[in-house]
């Protein structure tokens, strides 16, 4: 009885392995378990990366591309395993719970020192979040209006940086540990703006902040270092080879855009900082 | 009446009697044993850390050496918002713990609801997590609507230290006037003083002075609580150091402001034993 489980399995095993070879062999012996893909997304993740904060729905712009990358590797859909990390645990040395990890994560020259990251599967813009009484008192989407407000941002991405370089403003921004203080600083008054990307942006204003308004945005190809997201995978990832292969077969066949397209709104009516 | 053996001891210091070398001899053994057992502990940890097989991992992402170098200006910059929070809190701290302190030791039966009160207070602060405090006093007193500059996370998260730190203190003053024997008191009124006066110079002076080296803990407690401030916006050194984390992907920041965080607090601690080193010896 035992053998005939033990020889079931051998059989199941060479048969998931056939089935992911004949999407090509990239990825065998490269994953954590054999034949499973094991992605890492936020936790809480959010809007509109993820709908309902349920990656396995393969619902939002996030899941889905994790879908459409895990497929063209040779992993079906049920072969693809959720975590959740924090931003901390992607980076930490050691071992990883996750073939890769996806929460909207920047690609930076001093980031991917420590980390390797993908190809970039999104390009944003950056946008700044305000409220309509800021915009009634006189905020404008210009870069002198800008300097004069109190801004806010979340400390653990590249806004920071990106606020010191191309706003500049006359008084120290406030940071914050997540989107949900940032947007309870502004509730409470502390903040004028804060610097998020688009869709992101989008989402608290129109769902999250009471009144809140896009005031504009600074487009990802105006831009010097445009926030585009990558893949976080640990340095040295044999797997970031096929990763990047699908990512850009996808790119190529426009399936990228068209996901985009499906799951990330349209931006268009959102004026651009001059 | 000295014995023949202490006078001869007297006259000759310099022969040392057979338990002064057996005393001797014992001391020079614990200091061997002490200096080879610090040592291979070291030599230890020196040696076996760097052959774990994840220690080149840990050592790029914790103690790298040119982003400590990069970053350790910043986080200097960053910790002068800790000591001017630490600064302007400290003393209000100690005011309000004085109260509450002196409210909890009112003896007359009218004023009764303000022992209460003082009980109240210490029990719901000292209940809390500060960093709840933090939150719930930084955003939600400036969410009621208060106009700029009074809705600053800088007044509000300082005024949550105050009152939780301020019911640590008065608790520790607290224990300080009880530890003055009532006949001192008894003493203090037979000699004409009121009871306002017997508390502000009979008890309060000696009830302070004991409990100086308790209140330099809570203080060096309050030196690393400041940190928290930093969750309802103020970008002080462990925010920068997050900050230079999230852009680096990398744990050295951390460990420099671990680093400035330890330079202040271990010669504090250190004073606060000498502190109280000293107090023991003059009570025993």
């Amino acid at each position: 009885m035992k053998n005939v489980t033990a020889i079931a399995l051998v059989l199941a095993m060479t048969g998931s392995a056939a089935l992911a070879g004949s999407h090509g062999d990239c990825a065998a012996g490269k994953t954590l378990e054999e034949g499973v893909l094991t992605i890492a997304t936020g936790n809480p993740a959010y809007y509109p990366w993820v709908l309902n904060d349920a990656p396995e729905s393969g619902e939002g712009f996030e899941a889905a591309v994790a879908y459409a990358v895990a497929a063209e590797m040779g992993f079906e859909s049920d072969a693809v395993h959720w975590v959740r990390t924090s931003f901390d645990e992607a980076i930490q040395p050691g071992a990883k719970n996750f073939d890769f990890n996806l929460q909207q994560y920047s690609i930076t020259s001093a980031r991917d020192e420590m980390i390797d990251f993908s190809m970039p599967y999104y390009s944003s813009a950056m946008a700044v979040l305000t409220t309509q009484p800021v915009v009634d008192a006189g905020a404008m989407p210009t870069l002198e209006s800008l300097k004069g407000l109190i801004w806010g941002a979340d400390a653990n991405t590249t806004a920071v940086p990106m606020l010191a370089e191309v706003v500049a403003p006359d008084r120290d921004p406030l940071l914050y540990g997540d989107n949900a203080d940032v947007t309870a600083a502004m509730q409470a008054g502390q903040i004028d703006a804060a610097l998020f990307d688009l869709p992101t942006a989008l989402y608290l204003s129109a769902v999250v902040v009471e009144g809140g308004a896009i005031l504009g945005q600074f487009p990802a190809d105006r831009s010097e270092n445009p926030d585009r997201f990558g893949f976080v995978m640990e340095e040295g990832n044999p797997l970031k080879e096929c990763v990047d292969a699908a990512i850009s077969t996808l790119t190529e066949n426009g399936r990228l855009a068209e996901i985009e397209a499906k799951w990330l709104q349209e931006a268009t009516g959102v004026p651009v900082i001059e | 009446m000295p014995t023949p053996h202490q006078s001869g001891a007297a006259a000759q210091p310099a022969a040392p009697t057979r338990r002064e070398i057996y005393e001797a001899r014992l001391r020079r053994r614990s200091i061997t044993i002490a200096a080879a057992s610090t040592a291979s502990v070291l030599i230890a940890v020196i040696v076996l850390v760097p052959l774990a097989p994840g220690w080149t991992a840990v050592k790029r992402s914790f103690f790298n050496q040119d982003i400590f170098l990069r970053t350790f200006p910043g986080l200097l910059d960053a910790f002068l918002v800790d000591v001017a929070i630490f600064l302007w809190s400290a003393p209000a701290i100690v005011l309000l713990g004085l109260i509450i302190a002196l409210c909890r030791d009112v003896r007359s039966p009218a004023l009764y609801p303000m022992r209460l009160l003082g009980a109240l207070y210490t029990d719901v602060f000292r209940g809390l997590p500060v960093i709840l405090v933090v939150y719930l006093i930084g955003f939600g007193i400036p969410g009621l609507g208060l106009p700029r500059p009074w809705n600053s996370p800088y007044i509000w998260g300082s005024l949550a230290l105050i009152l939780v730190y301020a019911a640590y203190v008065a608790e520790v003053i607290r224990s300080g006037i009880d530890s003055i024997h009532n006949s001192q008191r008894a003493a203090a009124a037979s000699l004409g003083l009121t009871q306002a006066d017997t508390m502000r110079f009979v008890v309060l002076p000696q009830a302070l002075r004991n409990v100086a080296p308790a209140n330099m803990n809570l203080f060096i407690a309050l030196q690393k609580d400041v940190a928290l401030l930093s969750f309802i916006g103020p970008v002080e050194v462990f925010r920068q150091a997050g900050v230079y984390k999230s852009l680096m992907a990398n744990f050295t920041p951390y460990v420099g402001a671990a680093v400035i965080f330890l330079a202040i607090t271990i010669p504090a601690t250190r004073y606060t034993d000498h502190l109280l080193n000293k107090q023991r010896r003059r009570q025993s």
